[in-house]
């Protein structure tokens, strides 16, 4: 486990590298200078290139760059002087990580209350209606639920705001959104545990010592069922955070997303870079976080852990 | 049986989307990109079948226009993450040691950045068309096809019939090839079926968000993003293009999830 530990955190560790390398090269590659404004003088966007160190070698900027990055400093934005990269984060990342947040949690319960119905049912209408009801929501894309629920719920009915989230109100579509995918995946995936565990032995053994049903299932089954699931929740991090792409952008929501999106249209280079190394590292250490804990969890790494046995 | 309906469900309707793909674009009396003020906002009729946009160009050839645009990025970049995938997979589980070590420290690199960022990225670099965006989709692509072709090839290779091609002289070359590949190909083709509905979100998602595909060129998740913008108004012009797209991932979703049953 150890072993394991060192050497996941060290692919983490130089996975954060090259992301922020690969991100420095490509952004220092696109095509056109940043300050390219079609009427300012050549020596003026000269002297404004030096003031940004842009005049130095790439090798040296790159260093600077490194450096600046491990101090936690992410730059200014070249479109809005003065703004640091890092105060854009402060301010949008918690917008982004509450609906994120909010949907991880959404998509955990209804998924395993689904995925258990649908397997300990013996009716082929639930079982069917349910499954139905996962491959739609999975194969209609996020932001077509987004801009379908932009036209029931705001234009048609006008049961609820599609603008902004300062209300309560304002952050169910969006959570909604987000979370129908992530919620048919968890579904399936506890539909499988609990069809495969509920075929073992020990369940077999748990009820012919006279164990109720519910607690063979909520405490035996559910702990080994569920270990796919704490598995999926590093990719679902990563849906989730990307997601915010097209989700914060339907519903006008100032989070992480939106300033992304936004950062590519204004051609903000210091501002793309900073998002995509953030972004990035939030997803890297998420999935470490989850490779680690399943890891501990499961009983087969542990028994080596402990040197009981291979 | 109901997953033999899946597979010849998905296939029917990819055939019938291959079909219109191919040929609205070609027998349309209107080009996917001419604008016609006269005729703004069209709602759909004989002559315009799903309308037409803000700008009066058709919206039923340019739908099919973004399909065709779809099926290639998701094709094109299958075959091509299919090939590195299974070549370096089967290399490294194969040979073992320093290149089974590379491979896979390369894929877990690789794998743990998401993919969205590269795509975004080298769209950038390389300009917003279709060349981008399948070379951005690949460069994670190939990670799950070659851990699975390095498995399989680990699988087989300890098997008999590879030790007796070995014995009776036969290069390694020739046994990935002709006996390593052959047998590993059922999980390979279900994984590669996966991807295709996969990197044709990824191009979507990426259109709807206004980073992928640029307009005049049509895209689906482009052609959804317009018509959002127009929801209030004329409803037809988002659902139009959001139906059929929807209609296209499950279609392959379901030759995906017809093909796994099949296999495993």
């Amino acid at each position: 486990m150890a072993g394991y530990a060192f050497k996941r955190v060290l692919v983490g560790v130089f996975s954060v590298f090259v992301l922020a390398s690969a991100a420095f090269f490509l952004t220092r590659l696109m095509p056109g200078s940043p300050f390219e404004t079609g009427n300012s003088l050549p020596l003026v966007q000269a002297e404004i290139e030096r003031e940004y160190g842009l005049d130095k070698p790439l090798p040296e900027q790159y260093l600077q760059y490194l450096s600046n990055l491990l101090h936690g400093d992410l730059g200014i934005s070249y479109k809005k002087p003065g703004v640091a990269v890092v105060d854009v984060i402060s301010r949008a990342f918690p917008v982004t990580c509450k609906i994120g947040g909010l949907a991880v949690l959404c998509s955990l319960a209804a998924g395993t209350a689904l995925g258990i119905w649908q397997a300990v049912t013996k009716k082929a209408a639930v079982y069917n209606g349910i499954l139905f009801v996962t491959i739609l929501g999975s194969g209609v894309l996020n932001f077509v639920w987004g801009s379908l629920f932009v036209w029931l719920f705001g234009v048609k009915w006008k049961l609820l705001p599609v603008v902004g989230a300062d209300v309560w109100q304002g952050f169910l579509l969006p959570v909604a959104t987000m979370a129908i995918y992530p919620t048919c995946v968890v579904t399936r995936l506890t539909r499988n545990g609990f069809k495969r565990e509920m075929g073992e032995d020990y369940v077999v053994l748990a009820r012919a010592k006279g164990l109720g049903k519910t607690r063979v299932l909520g405490v035996h089954v559910f702990k080994n069922a569920c270990l796919p699931v704490l598995r999926y929740m590093g990719p679902a991090a990563a849906f989730l955070l990307t997601g915010s792409f097209v989700v914060e952008s339907i519903f006008t929501i100032p989070g992480l997303g939106r300033e992304f999106v936004n950062s590519i249209a204004n051609r903000d280079y210091t501002l793309i870079l900073g998002l995509t190394v953030f972004m990035g590292t939030i997803v890297i250490g998420l999935n470490l976080l989850t490779d680690l804990l399943c890891a501990w969890l499961s009983p087969a790494t542990r028994a080596g852990m402990t040197g009981a046995g291979k | 049986m109901r997953r033999k309906k899946m597979l010849w469900t998905g296939c029917l309707l990819l055939v019938f989307f291959i079909i219109l793909a191919a040929l609205v674009p070609i027998l349309s009396p209107y080009p996917y990109s001419e604008q016609n003020a006269s005729i703004c906002n069209r709602y759909p009729s004989f002559s315009h079948w799903f309308g037409t946009d803000r700008f009066g160009r058709d919206l039923f050839t340019r739908t099919w226009c973004g399909v065709r645009l779809s099926l290639c990025i998701g094709l094109g970049s299958a075959m091509i993450c299919g090939t590195f995938g299974v070549a370096l997979g089967a290399v490294a589980g194969y040979f073992g040691g320093m290149a089974d070590c590379l491979v896979m420290r390369a894929a877990d690199v690789v794998d743990a950045i998401p993919s969205l960022l590269y795509v975004v990225l080298l769209t950038l670099v390389l300009g917003t068309n279709a060349w981008s965006m399948i070379l951005g989709i690949c460069v994670s692509g190939w990670v799950e096809t070659a851990r699975i072709s390095r498995g399989e090839a680990m699988r087989l290779k300890s098997s008999e019939f590879v030790q007796a091609a070995r014995l009776s002289g036969a290069s390694s070359w020739h046994v990935i090839w002709h006996h390593l590949l052959p047998n590993a190909a059922g999980p390979l083709i279900v994984s590669l079926a996966f991807f295709v509905p996969r990197a044709i979100f990824t191009e979507a998602f990426l259109s709807f968000a206004g980073v992928g595909i640029a307009a005049p060129a049509a895209s689906l998740g482009a052609l959804v993003a317009e018509g959002q913008r127009q929801v209030r108004l004329y409803p037809g012009q988002m659902l139009y293009p959001a139906i059929v797209l929807c209609l296209l991932v499950m279609a392959l979703h379901f030759i995906a999830a017809g093909l796994e049953e099949g296999t495993c």
